[in-house]
């Protein structure tokens, strides 16, 4: 037999003076293979056309509808309610903006990210873009790749207690940037350079190793190793 | 691309946080076995004792050597709570932001660093009552004057918060650094730190029986030893024969 969910979901829209903070609850009928996404989609149609929340590619790819889910942060296309219990708690992701309800400006977060930590390929001279590009081994392209599948969903974030205890830490984000640009032959910097970008307590040795990054991270990088990585080159070689 | 020298502190800081907490942890360790040797008999801690006093290679006991050893653990406890006081919270809001975040979170590791920070602060009280009674009674360390401190010095309440917080503190410590530094982490991250996680309870465990052990033994001698406490003990081989 279905189940009926209750949705806890917050509601509050900044840009409206008259919104205030709250906690609204919508039942829904359990359907079979259910996602949160599809959930948010009936209590929208059905009970709340005002409600809002992010999505764009429904598959776990674009990573834009991130959300705290019963207290940890997930992606609603990408978690089944059958692994939740009846009752569900939907908030925003905290440390970023609040658009309004469950949608969160991450683009703006992110964005400063990336011109704070330079995260886009430095060469020495222009490219020459009429040659080819030189070649790149595949087991490096598969590296780099791997770490490249970052869909920036914010969820490390939201899931970093340093990064909600200080604001200008750069979180497993932004270090797991600079590993993939560390390991693209196309960047000339050095580890001197990577560390005035990320050598000091707002990056790499700001991070206390909690790891909720790892552990919500739904395309399961391997944010631990990366960190780790980063944590040795820079306080190696990086600050001399 | 930034040209401004960066300041290679931080790095510095860094890596002196996980050197002194490493030595520490494995200090304690140490430190656990040479006082749980009281366990194997009173015998077996006075020659413990008596070596760091450099009485087997003198001839005779230099407690001031003790003292050094503990002044120089204790500098090291300091530099260390300094630097780890960098990453406590410093403002009522980062406390409370970090405490609905961790009780949201329900996770692990988030809410074994509070308990790293909570450890940690007791120990700034704790151990400094134990340091200081080292650095000026090192002589007193024997078999009798050590039960003596802790049952009619009534030093056991201490001692048995002491060590829980130590070994907590420690091994906790340990295993971040494992993690930290990528130390030990062969295989996927899920499978190392599930590794490191049954690694650091199996040795919090051992180290809090032994400690329980040790703890119990001072007890039981230090209660037997109570009409006559403040006198040193003499070594079986020493001892005039009835």
């Amino acid at each position: 037999m279905n189940r009926t969910l209750t949705f806890n979901i917050f509601r509050h829209r900044p840009g409206d003076p008259n919104s205030k903070p709250h906690m609204a609850r919508y039942k829904v009928e359990e359907s079979y293979g259910m996602t949160l996404y599809m959930a948010l989609n009936v209590i929208a149609e059905e009970q709340a056309p005002d409600l809002a929340f992010d999505f764009v590619c429904r598959a776990g790819i674009c990573g834009s509808c991130s959300m705290i889910i019963n207290g940890r942060p997930g992606l609603a296309c990408r978690t089944l309610t059958k692994h939740l219990p009846d009752q569900i708690t939907l908030m925003p992701l905290p440390t970023f903006e609040l658009i309004a309800d469950l949608s969160v400006n991450t683009g703006k977060w992110m964005r400063a990210m990336s011109e704070r930590l330079e995260t886009w390929v430095h060469t020495q001279s222009d490219p020459e873009v009429n040659r080819m590009e030189s070649t790149m081994e595949p087991e490096l392209a598969e590296q780099i790749y791997e770490l490249d599948r970052c869909v920036e969903c914010g969820c490390c974030v939201a899931a970093c207690g340093t990064a909600r205890m200080r604001e200008d830490f750069v979180g497993a984000v932004g270090i797991n940037k600079i590993a993939r640009f560390r390991l693209d032959p196309r960047d000339q910097r050095s580890d001197a350079d990577f560390y005035t970008v990320i050598g000091d307590d707002d990056g790499i040795f700001g991070c206390m190793t909690l790891l909720g990054c790892q552990d919500v991270c739904p395309k399961e990088l391997p944010l631990q190793t990366q960190l780790a990585f980063i944590r040795r080159k820079m306080a190696t070689g990086g600050g001399r | 691309m930034k040209t401004t020298q960066p300041s290679p502190w931080p790095a510095r800081l860094d890596l002196a946080q996980s050197i002194s907490g490493l030595f520490l942890a494995l200090f304690m360790w140490v430190h656990m076995f040479f006082v749980s040797s009281i366990i194997l008999g009173k015998d077996a801690f006075w020659i413990v004792a008596r070596t760091f006093e450099g009485y087997f290679i003198l001839g005779y006991a230099i407690p001031a050597l003790v003292s050094m050893l503990v002044a120089l653990v204790s500098s090291i406890i300091i530099i260390h709570a300094i630097l780890a006081l960098r990453k406590f919270p410093a403002s009522a809001a980062q406390y409370g932001a970090f405490w609905s975040h961790m009780r949201s979170m329900r996770h692990d590791d988030t809410t074994l660093w509070l308990v790293q920070v909570i450890t940690g602060f007791a120990m700034f009280f704790l151990a400094s009552v134990h340091l200081y009674i080292m650095l000026s009674r090192p002589d007193l360390i024997d078999p009798y004057g050590s039960a003596d401190r802790v049952w009619t010095g009534n030093m056991w309440p201490l001692y048995l918060t002491l060590l829980f917080v130590v070994e907590v503190h420690g091994v906790v410590g340990l295993y971040r650094l494992a993690l930290k530094w990528g130390w030990f982490t062969y295989g996927s991250p899920k499978q190392a730190r599930e590794r490191l996680k049954s690694v650091k309870w199996g040795l919090t465990a051992l180290f809090v029986i032994l400690g329980l052990l040790a703890l119990g033994a001072y007890i039981k001698i230090g209660m037997e030893h109570a009409r006559e406490a403040g006198k040193l003990y003499t070594p079986s081989w020493l001892q005039e024969k009835p």
